[in-house]
């Protein structure tokens, strides 16, 4: 245990609108603690830096999921847990849910949400990949009010995200689309549970005749950020997956792929097996649709 | 009574088992002292240089805590195992990362971080040597600068540590028989193997709290350290250096701990010291107990290695003749690497009768944090060389993997590669045939090379056979003169008296069925007492397998005489009752006051060892095995995973079969990880991932299910036969797995931990990789989970 | 600063004034002397820290004080029965499911845990359901019989 817990302030103000309040009183100066699965390693390590943190893990007004016909809209405060009990989500969108049971063990799947795996933004995080595939789209809250961006336009960087120093991401929205759609999500880690992705592909794509008429694909630890395939996708839209057809769109995915794709050697792992096992992926993935 | 004919053999619950399960069990760290302070330790950022100046950071107000330097050690600056190279604290050089140069206590534990925060060292940096090539190479080249290690009295010479040769027989005819060998050998199968560092992983930390006692004018007259540890007398031994005081001054007590595997054999000498050190200064009771990321950093790994072999074969496929070079890294300083480097060289020609043998063997030194025990000793690594050697051999000789190992086997009545005659049975050939029948292994076989066509996973079958030597190799049994006492607790139960501790592996549980059988009385009647140098003796550190075979021999002893005792001077009946023998010792001890039965170590046979050319009876016994690996590999992440393991071996007898079940599958497990997963990243000495999210140890969901199969040919060393198994389970694994692979994909690795990257590069072509070579996972890359590097 | 924080820990209730930051793990620990829940990596990695809070399985190290005001946490102290061991740690101490127990207390949590929610877990549930606790000394295969025959003897009941 590397800091001294007496050197930190946490508060918990008793609704949304009073953290909204807070915030925006002192942009930037607190950190949000919601489940900790994050903040409190770096607590442990002494890496914290932030001396005042504002918990968000009681609001109610945060944790939820409301189906509506054209949509499935999860609260920022949303545990792993919750996402992977939900019925209408292990229906329709069984690619967060797949994220959601491979995000740590059981125990951090209880206390880690939805919005802390987005706004901490690593890039190897294990939602954002199959938020990315669905096209969801995220809203922010402030006290100036809200707004509803696509997820595709949220990271801008290494940990850097389109989210104001006063405001807070509300809630994740995603399509209820899907019907008849193939889906593929996988995660290749330093091991089968409990790991941090080497590489993740999320991918959903519509198939008529033979033809992939629509395709999206998200990853993880691609690139500095979540990464949205919007190259990959170009290349293998309109593309026949016929038997003859096949590898010539293996081949313009693969590559394709390989441009966008920009991982780095770290700790756990190098850039080229990241994009090697990613093409890989994709090839699985396309091939599985060819059969 | 008939019953207690078998308390050995069966399982009975684990003595401490049930405050294990309540979580009433107290590990060092949930215990306090009154007035108990804290400490920690401040240490060298730089792999190797000389200590220019100290800088305490003037905000922080010193007088509250108490702070050791190396000056301050009343007795010798050193830690001591079999040379004293070691410092206890670093005075004027550091020669590793981690090194502990100051010691600092506070009353408040949270003041410690801005204690250690506070210290600011300032080094003359020199050049380091950080593996064993540059190490050699430095030596080689006469290289002054890069000589890291000067020598010692103990056999050492510039850095290096030590060295052995072992030949199969006398020397000159040794070499002549190998000239000739390989003369007229049909093939010369060579190759080269390595291994990397392991971590223990105990998922306690090293931990323990110290007091001091003075007398009036401040000289310290006695110590008292508890904790976390395997032997308990040796921290006694440094204690008796490092303040200069007689061993009945220096009280260890061992208390419950939390998994160990060597890694807190020789490390708590180190801990224990300067806990003690600083209750000296402080005057208080200190605790000094480490977090993950200290521990993982600073304390011992398992010996890397490099391994050749040079092997002459005939087209039939008979060993002729060998020539191994072993060479370990031991980190910066020696601690045990001698008696690593021993083990290693001795199981180096593994379970195989040969013609000729020599092993050439070293241990290097190095800047990294000494390395030290675990599980396996050298013989790990040793035999995963060997048998990855065999496997290549089969290829180039045009053998099935097993028939290989059939023509060669040792068998009983054979002399091994030290020529200890092998009087008890020994039956490999059967051994080996079990173990394929019960892992289906040549139906799998068949079945995968079919499945594999087409198909992204590869599946694929892999043997090791070999064997564990139990005890301490050939006279150090003697040497340790082990003491073991059984004595009359007032209400007439009996305590078993040792220094064997208990961490997880059954030691209090097999040593009470043992005094429980011989003394005709049931398991629930018997006490064993904690580890406390102020009432137990000397009965061996609990290390080399020794405990069961060793140590049990002793208690069954002990308790024989206590039996008889009562018989004689007690009035007790034969075929007594449970009542009767109660009965029979609170009237013994009424007149007589006490018994306490004392027996030191007596070998069974005259042991006949030659130290120096590591010729004669190397080991008292040994457990023999034959482990089958079931790998798959997919092609398309590179991953490679176990997806059943079977592991059969002979120990000789089975004192508690959970137990023993849990032994073996726990050291599969453990083996597991140091062939696929477990990887120390290392950067100029200091080992980088040192957090468990980024040393990647097996999950549940990552082992297969182990199947553990057993056979007993009892032993004359051991009580009711037994043998040692707690080490065994670690030589076989990693070579069966890597032969498992080449099975499933035809490619051939020599090197462990054999990561997915590795696979991937292999498959892709690159031998010089740009970058990211997974060899080279760039520690400078540091990703967002870990801590940062630098002060 | 420091929060007043209200709980019930195995039933009892406690009123502390603790640094709002401070762990979980060590509030037990430290403040309510209840040493049975341990700290092994300090990352949320190995779940010896692991406790119930609400009925839900967390790791203790990364909670702090403040979010468990109002909470009902049971710890391996609240596990066994009046004058006995519960089903779970009679089958671990019957099946060699403890070895140096380190790892034991959160492993049992993680089993009483599993086992409310999956009353005949398939070995691959218990796999999962285990896989955020760290064992160094078993390979697991002796808490999976332990665990296999906890679901039975709940089952007999």
């Amino acid at each position: 245990m590397r800091s001294d817990v007496t050197g930190y302030e946490l508060n918990a103000p008793p609704d949304l609108r009073a953290v909204l309040t807070r915030i925006a009183s002192e942009p930037g100066r607190h950190a949000l603690l919601a489940g900790g699965t994050e903040l409190m390693v770096a607590l442990n390590t002494g890496r914290l830096e932030s001396r005042s943190l504002i918990s968000i893990q009681h609001l109610r007004e945060l944790r939820f999921i409301r189906v509506t016909p054209d949509a499935v809209e999860i609260g920022s405060g949303t545990t792993f847990t919750d996402i992977r009990r939900n019925a209408t989500i292990a229906r329709e969108l069984p690619l967060l849910v797949q994220a959601a049971s491979w995000t740590g063990s059981i125990a951090n799947q209880n206390r880690g949400t939805l919005g802390g795996n987005i706004c901490n933004a690593s890039p190897a995080a294990d939602t954002p990949p199959a938020l990315h595939a669905y096209d969801a789209s995220i809203t922010l809250l402030s006290v100036r009010g809200e707004r509803t961006i696509p997820y595709s336009s949220f990271h801008l960087g290494y940990k850097k995200t389109l989210l104001e120093p006063d405001e807070i991401l509300y809630s994740v929205s995603v399509p209820r689309a899907y019907e008849g759609w193939r889906q593929y999500v996988r995660k290749v880690g330093t091991r089968n549970a409990q790991a941090i992705s080497k590489t993740a592909l999320a991918i959903v794509a519509l198939v008529r005749a033979d033809r992939i008429e629509q395709i999206r694909i998200g990853a993880a630890s691609l690139a500095d950020r979540p990464l949205r395939c919007v190259e990959a996708e170009a290349a293998l839209r309109g593309r026949s997956i016929a038997e003859n057809d096949l590898e010539p769109t293996v081949r313009l995915g693969r590559a394709a792929l390989a441009r966008e794709a920009k991982p780095i050697d770290d700790i756990r792992s190098t850039a080229m097996y990241r994009s090697a096992v990613a093409a890989n992926l994709l090839e699985e993935f396309l091939r599985q649709l060819s059969n | 009574m008939a019953e207690h004919d078998n308390i050995v053999g069966t399982s009975p619950l684990r003595k401490e088992g049930r405050a294990k399960v309540l979580g009433q069990a107290k590990y060092i760290d949930d215990l306090s002292l009154p007035g108990m302070w804290h400490g920690a330790t401040v240490r060298s950022v730089v792999a190797r240089g000389r200590i220019r100046a100290i800088h305490f950071a003037p905000e922080i107000d010193w007088s509250e805590f108490a702070i050791v330097r190396a000056s301050d050690i009343p007795g010798e600056n050193t830690i001591v195992h079999l040379t004293k190279d070691h410092p206890c604290l670093a005075a004027h050089e550091v020669n590793h990362p981690e090194e502990p140069i100051l010691l600092i206590a506070h009353r408040e534990k949270a003041a410690l971080l801005s204690g250690v925060g506070g210290v600011r060292i300032e080094y003359d940096e020199l050049p380091g040597v950080f593996t064993i090539e540059e190490s050699e190479k430095a030596v080689a080249n006469n290289d002054v600068e890069r000589i890291v290690w000067e020598g010692s009295d103990y056999g050492g010479t510039a850095n290096c540590f030590k060295q052995y040769v072992l030949h199969s027989g006398e020397a000159s005819e040794t070499e002549d028989g190998l000239a000739a060998a390989f003369a007229s050998a049909d093939y010369i199968v060579e190759g080269e193997y390595h291994t990397g560092a392991q971590e223990q992983l105990y998922i306690e930390p090293n931990g323990v709290i110290a007091e001091c006692e003075k007398d009036k004018q401040g000289n310290v007259i006695s110590v008292c350290v508890q904790g976390s540890m395997q032997c308990p007398y040796y921290l006694v031994h440094a204690l008796t250096l490092i303040f200069n005081l007689p061993e009945e001054k220096c009280r260890v007590i061992q208390t419950e701990t939390g998994g160990a595997f060597g890694g807190k054999e020789d490390f708590p000498s180190v801990i224990g010291s300067h806990a003690a050190l600083l209750a000296m200064k402080c005057g208080h009771p200190v605790k000094m107990v480490y977090d993950r990321a200290e521990d993982m950093a600073a304390t011992t790994k398992r010996h890397p290695s490099r391994t050749r072999h040079r092997t002459a074969v005939s087209k039939d496929g008979k060993l002729l003749g060998c020539e191994i070079e072993v060479a370990l890294d031991g980190g910066a300083y020696a601690t045990l690497s001698p008696v690593v480097l021993s083990r290693a060289t001795i199981h180096a020609p593994g379970a195989y009768k040969w013609h000729f043998v020599r092993v050439r063997a070293k241990a290097m030194a190095t800047n990294l944090p000494p390395h030290g025990a675990f599980r396996g000793f050298g013989a790990p690594q040793s035999l995963f060389a060997l048998e990855r050697h065999m496997d290549k051999i089969a290829l180039v000789v045009g053998l099935a993997p097993e028939e290989l190992r059939r023509r060669n086997f040792l068998a009983t009545g054979d002399r091994t590669a030290t020529g200890q005659l092998l009087t008890e049975p020994v039956d490999m050939q059967h051994l080996l045939t079990r173990a394929l029948e019960e892992s289906d292994y040549h139906a799998k076989l068949a079945r995968f090379a079919e499945d594999n066509r087409g198909s992204a996973i590869k599946r694929g079958m892999g043997i090791a056979t070999f064997m564990h030597g139990s005890g301490f190799t050939g006279s150090g049994e003697r040497r340790l003169n082990s003491l073991v006492q059984v004595e009359l607790l007032p209400d007439g139960r009996p305590q078993i008296l040792v220094s064997s501790t208990e961490f997880g592996q059954g030691t209090n549980t097999i040593l009470c069925q043992v005094a429980a059988q011989t003394l005709q009385i049931p398991y629930e009647q018997v006490v064993i007492a904690q580890p406390d140098t102020q009432i137990v003796p000397n009965s061996g550190p609990t290390v080399a397998s020794r405990t069961a075979m060793i140590v049990g021999k002793l208690v069954e002893r002990a308790s024989t005489q206590l039996l008889e005792t009562l018989r004689v001077d007690g009035g007790l009946p034969l075929n007594h009752t449970a009542e009767q023998f109660e009965q029979a010792a609170v009237a013994y001890l009424d007149k007589h006051r006490s018994l306490r039965c004392s027996v030191r170590y007596e070998p069974v046979r005259p042991v006949d060892w030659n130290d120096e050319l590591f010729h004669g009876d190397a080991y008292p016994a040994y457990a023999w095995a034959v482990y089958v690996a079931e790998v798959a590999v997919d092609m398309n992440t590179y991953t490679a995973s176990v997806t059943r393991f079977d592991a059969l071996q002979e120990v000789g007898r089975i004192m508690h079969p959970v137990l023993a079940k849990g032994q073996i599958e726990g050291g599969v497990a453990q083996a597991i990880g140091y062939a696929l997963y477990e990887k120390c990243v290392w950067k100029d000495g200091r080992m980088m991932n040192n957090q468990m999210t980024n040393y990647i140890m097996p999950t549940s969901a990552d082992l297969p299910e182990i199947h553990v199969h057993f056979e007993e040919v009892p032993c004359v060393h051991g009580p009711s036969g037994a043998k040692g198994i707690g080490e065994l389970p670690m030589d076989g694994p990693a070579p069966a797995i890597l032969n498992a692979i080449e099975n499933a994909t035809g490619l051939s690795f020599h090197s462990i931990p054999l990561l997915p990257e590795d696979i991937f590069e292999r498959v892709s072509g690159f031998t010089e990789p740009e970058h990211g070579g997974s060899s080279e996972l760039d520690p400078d890359r540091l990703g967002e989970f870990l801590p940062e590097v630098n002060a | 600063m420091k929060a007043m924080v209200q709980l019930t820990v195995n039933g009892q209730q406690h009123r502390i004034d603790v640094p709002p930051m401070k762990r979980l793990l060590d509030v037990l620990r430290e403040d309510l002397h209840l040493t049975g829940t341990k700290e092994g990596c300090g990352e949320g990695e190995c779940g010896a820290c692991a406790v119930l809070i609400d009925g839900e399985l967390v790791n203790s190290c990364l909670i702090p004080a403040l979010q468990i005001n109002g909470a009902r946490i049971c710890t391996i102290e609240g596990v066994s029965t009046e004058g006995g061991l519960h089903s779970i740690q009679q089958c671990f101490l019957e099946n060699g499911g403890a070895q140096c127990g380190i790892c034991t207390p959160g492993m049992i949590l993680a089993t009483h845990h599993l086992l409310d929610k999956r009353p005949t877990p398939t070995l691959e549930e218990i796999q999962e359901g285990l896989a955020g606790n760290l064992c160094r000394c078993t390979g697991y295969m002796r808490i999976f019989e332990a665990v296999q025959k906890a679901a039975e003897a709940r089952d007999a009941l």
